[in-house]
């Protein structure tokens, strides 16, 4: 969230090897994750054919993907029907600057904000905030971390590595917490959040599909925030990804309920809502005016990839992140990216730029438990490699390149290869005082792995004593 | 004023014009081709949570899901069997007023509970809204496949009088009760021009966003009873 420039990758080795070495906090996200998928797994038995409703929807969402253009201009004329101002954001100066200029526009003072990526994105918070506006996160997780001030863990469970007592202390700051039960913390946040919402004059949310045909975002979500946001406040304001689109309204029959699952484990979350302009003659209540930002971002620049465009059907369930053994033990925040886990190591870097965040795809096993769990197909581990492949193409590794010839090079004259055990073996022996240690040349590899001593005779060597044995025996 | 609209939509044009790469782009499933040429909402019906044919069948999935989601659900035989649920419900939680619209079942229940009425449908004020410890709606719709209650505004009195009182009580016929989502989304179709806002509520408010303990009642109601009139 801090605007001061780091380093991604100096960021990232320097955060994963803290998480890492905490067993605590890993033991606790495990747990945590470990209950998701138990939960998921029970869920999906509930289908009558979970594989293929895999395959349904992602080719729902390359559909989507394919149509972009068409879809793209069906729902903008649709919202527009509907009485809704449309935006086209190419980045986040402009999203922001456009929000912040509808702000000012209605005199605004009071800002309530459902759970929205793309806002986390384009660090919509720290210029609201600059500027002055009272703005509040209203999902609970994101209301603990942004009093926390810090980014979401997860962009499905922001405060998934906070422990009760420390949201207890954190909401000490804001007024005397009693208990730190979590339905009591609940009860705190709820109290805290609803007077906000009755007063607050914007409310600004995401949006999880862009239905084109009817021009209707859907927003899902759990605890009923998100329909607070869009119902109380003069003016509601949703930013989302181009990628968005859902061709029909009854896509939403299979994506509505695969979200919940993948994510949550659930049939179906608690709220699954769709917003199609301001309130209509004849309606009760909702906003005066309804605004939809639709953000590229880095988005056009994925697209343009044939390859990996596949990305941008990710529905963001997070079920690659609860999955991933990376994840489970580097935590999100060591990303250093709005989006975690083997999808924000997958689109970051077209987002963000391919040599900045390129070591992201190097933080996997490539087990392939992302692409197996991804309920729209996406083809995670196989777009890891292509991007350390991209990357490599790009900007060839010299270093790399030097050791590798000299490995071949010893490795085809068995008389320099039989020359060097013996020295290996010595060099081992002498280094053993100083392994791990800074004074250590194989310092990086060796300050978390121990080298098996290596056995008094090599194979060659076993094998030419046996031969002659043999003869001997003769 | 619409921003970047020409340039991204270059973009996203100039992009698309690089086909997929066929190594990624799988397009021949069986089920992609469900979906691309056959009737893509049967498909889906094979896919998803499985529900009986009969109204039985559906009364009984949707206690099901609702024993689950810790939805109270009734099935009574008559509106005055209703109001008596509701009024038995007041009493013990001590209700003060009562948050509603105007509509048949509705009326007549706030009409026996005899508590002062917040009607949402006549411009409520949020703050006496806000202080309704119990909200009466009735529904568009009952989707058996989910538990879930299908709202609308005319349906069910706007965007807040369903999240605002911490108790939801939906009084729903029994032609409400239908079979599945796809079933859901037809219907809200074929009823004309749509409407600014619908939501699927499936249970009581909830989060586990602490040490993923579930919670109800995180911002929208604690509790949430669904009374089905079979008369």
């Amino acid at each position: 969230m801090s605007e001061t420039k780091i380093i991604p990758l100096q960021q990232f080795k320097h955060d994963s090897a803290e998480v890492a070495a905490d067993g605590d906090r890993r033991e606790f996200l495990r747990t945590a994750l470990g209950g998701y998928m138990n939960t998921r797994t029970a869920t999906q038995h509930g289908y009558q054919d979970w594989e293929a409703a895999r395959s349904g929807a992602a080719e729902i969402k390359w559909e989507a993907i394919d149509r972009l253009p068409e879809l793209l201009e069906q729902f903008e004329a649709n919202l527009i029907k509907n009485g809704t101002k449309v935006f086209w954001a190419s980045d986040e100066e402009e999203a922001r600057q456009y929000i912040l200029g509808i702000l000012r526009e209605k005199n605004a003072k009071h800002v309530i904000k459902s759970k929205t990526m793309t806002s986390e994105e384009i660090h919509l918070n720290s210029l609201l905030e600059a500027e002055g506006f009272d703005v509040v996160e209203s999902d609970l997780g994101e209301y603990i971390v942004q009093q926390n001030k810090e980014a979401p863990y997860h962009f499905v469970f922001p405060c998934m590595h906070l422990k009760r007592a420390e949201i207890k202390a954190i909401f000490e700051k804001i007024a005397a917490c009693p208990s730190d039960d979590p339905e009591a913390l609940t009860m705190f946040a709820r109290q805290q959040l609803r007077e906000k919402y009755l007063r607050a004059d914007v409310g600004i949310s995401g949006g999880n599909f862009g239905i084109a045909e009817t021009g209707h975002i859907a927003i899902t979500e759990n605890e009923g925030n998100a329909r607070l946001t869009c119902a109380m406040p003069k003016v509601h304001i949703a930013i989302m990804g181009i990628e968005k689109m859902l061709p029909r309204l009854s896509d939403l029959s299979l994506l509505q309920p695969m979200l919940g699952t993948a994510g949550a484990g659930q049939r179906i979350t608690c709220y699954n809502s769709i917003y199609g302009g301001p309130k209509k003659p004849g309606e009760t209540d909702g906003p005066e005016e309804m605004h939809v930002v639709l953000l590229d971002n880095g988005r056009t620049t994925l697209l343009a990839d044939p390859e990996q465009r596949d990305a941008l059907r990710c529905i963001r369930c997070g079920a690659c992140l609860n999955v991933c053994p990376i994840f489970k033990n580097i935590g999100g925040h060591s990303y250093g990216t709005t989006y975690q886990g083997p999808i924000g190591a997958v689109i970051t870097p077209h987002y963000k730029g391919l040599q900045e965040f390129k070591h992201l795809a190097y933080a996997s096993s490539l087990c392939g438990a992302c692409t197996e769990t991804c309920p729209v197909k996406i083809d995670l581990h196989h777009h890891l490699l292509r991007i350390r492949r991209n990357s490599v193409s790009e900007h060839p590794p010299l270093m790399e390149k030097v050791a590798m010839k000299g490995f071949a090079f010893a490795f085809t004259r068995p008389w320099l290869y039989h020359l060097g055990t013996p020295l290996a073996r010595l060099g081992h022996w002498l280094s053993k005082p100083i392994q791990g240690t800074k004074l250590d040349p194989g310092y990086l590899w060796r300050k978390t792995r121990t080298l098996p001593d290596m056995p008094k005779e090599s194979f060659h060597e076993w094998f030419e004593k046996r031969e002659q044995q043999k003869k001997a025996g003769k | 004023m619409n921003g970047s609209r020409t340039q991204i939509l270059a973009k996203v044009r100039a992009a698309l014009a690089v086909p997929n790469d066929p190594h990624v782009r799988h397009g021949d499933t069986a089920e992609a081709h469900m979906i691309r040429s056959g009737d893509r909402v049967a498909a889906m019906r094979q896919w998803l949570p499985l529900v009986g044919p009969s109204h039985e069948d559906r009364k009984a999935v949707f206690a099901e899901c609702s024993a689950k989601l810790k939805t109270r659900f009734e099935v009574v035989d008559s509106p005055a069997a209703a109001h008596a649920i509701i009024a038995a419900i007041a009493k013990e939680e001590g209700w003060q007023s009562v948050a509603a619209h105007a509509t048949g079942l509705v009326d007549a229940a706030c009409a026996a509970l005899g508590l002062p009425v917040v009607l949402a449908s006549a411009g409520y004020d949020k703050d006496a809204l806000a202080a309704c410890a119990g909200g009466i709606t009735g529904c568009l719709a009952l989707v058996a496949q989910t538990g879930s209650v299908f709202v609308t505004p005319n349906s069910a009195g706007g965007r807040a009088l369903s999240v605002i009182p911490p108790h939801h009580i939906v009084l729903a016929t029994r032609a409400q009760l239908i079979s599945d989502l796809p079933a859901a989304w037809e219907m809200l179709q074929a009823a004309g021009e749509l409407p600014s806002f619908a939501s699927l509520i499936t249970g009581p408010s909830r989060t586990g966003d602490i040490e993923r303990i579930l919670v109800l009642g995180a911002h929208g109601p604690k509790k949430l009873t669904v009374i089905l009139v079979e008369d």
